[in-house]
């Protein structure tokens, strides 16, 4: 009669301890959460934009000098890829590194299989790709870059796509390779001929044309991805009409974020210029004058605005172009040294990180008005969970 | 005979003035020097990498750069170097600063504050 009451009161008092020990933040989503990189500390913060705010710091990621970012598709735990080829998973509940291995020498980036089961790195030294277990960062396979014997090229570009393919570009061979890793421990690779230096790469958000920017020409090269048979085209070949090129202290990068009102709003290289392609016949339906060489043309995810930074000595400056206007309707310096942008998910706010003001800004889209300020030690990129349910990123 | 030696010695004076005063001008004032070596690491770092351990662009470590003759690797900072993604950096150095980059990067070149 008595034992009811006391074990009612022993099961309410575990219940109570386990609330105790429970941290809060173990019972939150991480759909609002995201990661802002600190390139000189070798560290990342953990943020929110739900209240615009930094949640923890995780240090110990090594050389972010240039620092990529992908998801899990549960959105629990950011893998980042470093200069020096640390590949780190962070756990952005636990707020701590789950796992960090050194896989190459000096790495670019890297993306998340369809599947959301593998990892793979791009690589510069060696050049090649490397497939790793998602939960435990094995090394399952590596595609070296070999594009003539003995010789190596750095990969760029990297994208995921359907069918566990991932398409990536060969800076020194010139080409777009496919590799499918369906089978994780023997990959198999597909050599489209490119165009002269690829730089960096994107793939449509459905995932079907993938983009490669050439430096070493005017021009992009595009591979369908349902029909890769026919090989890769130039599209917007030509665009610098055959004058001198201005000089390029950084070099752009291309994500899928490139698509807006079916339009393509990609960088030109070497001119001062945002060129616009309509994103079925691929031909040049406009350009926009812009204040430098454009860095990340980004648009906001509802497609009405693009926003775009520059490469040095142009870098303190943001302009956004109207996409139905097709102009320049609003130009700003949130600090200096813009390197990177972040949209919200739904694009009321961007993110922007000025390096050399060591803050992040928080700017509302519509108004142009700052709703935040974070201090960061030199931030550079920034990127939030949603892309982890996006193709290609 | 006497009169030959003095030439020699004032001649002698005059070239070491001159050394002593060019590697004066080519030490920029410290000022500068924390531009320079910021410009290095964070612009020239975003090809070569902040540890400047390479990129797109080569390592500029001081191995790497031992057997390359300083007035080439000057000459590449302020020209470029044509068909590979190096742009000219003469907007924003003269030749001397040029020259005082190379010879930090063939140190070790200093840290950012």
């Amino acid at each position: 009669m008595r034992l009811r009451p006391a074990i009612a009161s022993l099961v309410a008092a575990l219940a109570l301890a386990g609330c105790a020990t429970t941290p809060p933040e173990a019972l939150r989503g991480t759909g609002d959460l995201g990661v802002v990189i600190e390139r000189a500390a070798g560290r990342v913060q953990i943020v929110e934009h739900s209240t615009n705010s930094s949640l923890a710091t995780v240090p110990g990621l090594g050389d972010l000098s240039h620092a990529h970012v992908t998801f899990s598709r549960d959105g629990r735990f950011a893998y980042v890829f470093g200069r020096d080829g640390g590949l780190t998973k962070v756990d952005l509940l636990a707020r701590r590194i789950d796992k960090r291995i050194i896989q190459a020498g000096n790495s670019i980036g890297g993306s998340i299989s369809q599947d959301g089961r593998l990892i793979v790195a791009q690589n510069y030294e060696p050049g090649g790709i490397k497939a790793f277990d998602a939960d435990t960062l094995e090394l399952l396979s590596e595609v070296p870059a070999e594009y003539a014997p003995g010789k190596f090229s750095k990969v760029v570009g990297l994208a995921d796509v359907s069918g566990q393919r991932f398409v990536y570009a060969l800076f020194e061979a010139g080409e777009i390779w496919v590799t499918d890793f369906t089978n994780p421990r023997r990959p198999t690779t597909t050599r489209y001929p490119a165009g002269k230096q690829p730089y960096d790469g994107l793939v449509t958000p459905d995932g079907r044309y993938f983009l490669a920017g050439l430096f070493g020409e005017d021009g992009i090269s595009l591979l369908d991805l349902w029909q890769p048979e026919r090989g890769a085209t130039k599209i917007l070949a030509g665009y610098g009409r055959g004058e001198q090129k201005l000089p390029v202290f950084k070099m752009p990068h291309l994500r899928g974020w490139s698509l807006a009102g079916g339009q393509a709003w990609l960088p030109a290289i070497g001119r001062h210029e945002v060129l616009v392609a309509d994103a079925r016949s691929w031909q040049e339906t406009a350009r926009v004058a812009v204040k430098g060489q454009p860095v990340f043309v980004m648009a906001r995810p509802d497609g009405r605005q693009v926003w775009v930074n520059f490469a040095f000595p142009d870098n303190e400056w943001v302009q956004v172009i109207d996409t139905v206007e097709k102009r320049v309707v609003h130009t700003f310096s949130p600090g200096k040294a813009v390197l990177h942008m972040e949209f919200e998910p739904r694009g009321e706010e961007v993110w922007l990180s000025s390096r050399d003001s060591n803050r992040v800004s928080v700017v509302n889209t519509a108004t142009f008005a700052t709703r935040s300020e974070l201090p960061a030690d030199a931030p550079s990129g920034i990127f939030f969970t949603a892309r982890g349910q996006r193709i290609g990123f | 005979m006497d009169r030959s030696l003095l030439i020699h010695v004032a001649v002698l004076l005059g070239l070491t003035a001159l050394a002593v005063s060019t590697t004066q001008a080519a030490e920029p004032a410290p000022a500068r020097q924390k531009e320079l070596v910021h410009m290095v690491r964070q612009d020239c770092g975003s090809c070569h990498g902040m540890r400047l351990a390479g990129g797109l662009g080569p390592a500029l470590l001081p191995e790497r750069l031992a057997d390359w003759p300083d007035d080439s690797l000057v000459a590449t900072i302020i020209h470029g170097r044509p068909g590979t993604a190096m742009p000219g950096w003469q907007r924003f150095m003269n030749e001397a600063e040029a020259g005082w980059i190379v010879a930090r990067l063939k140190q070790g070149f200093p840290e950012l504050d």
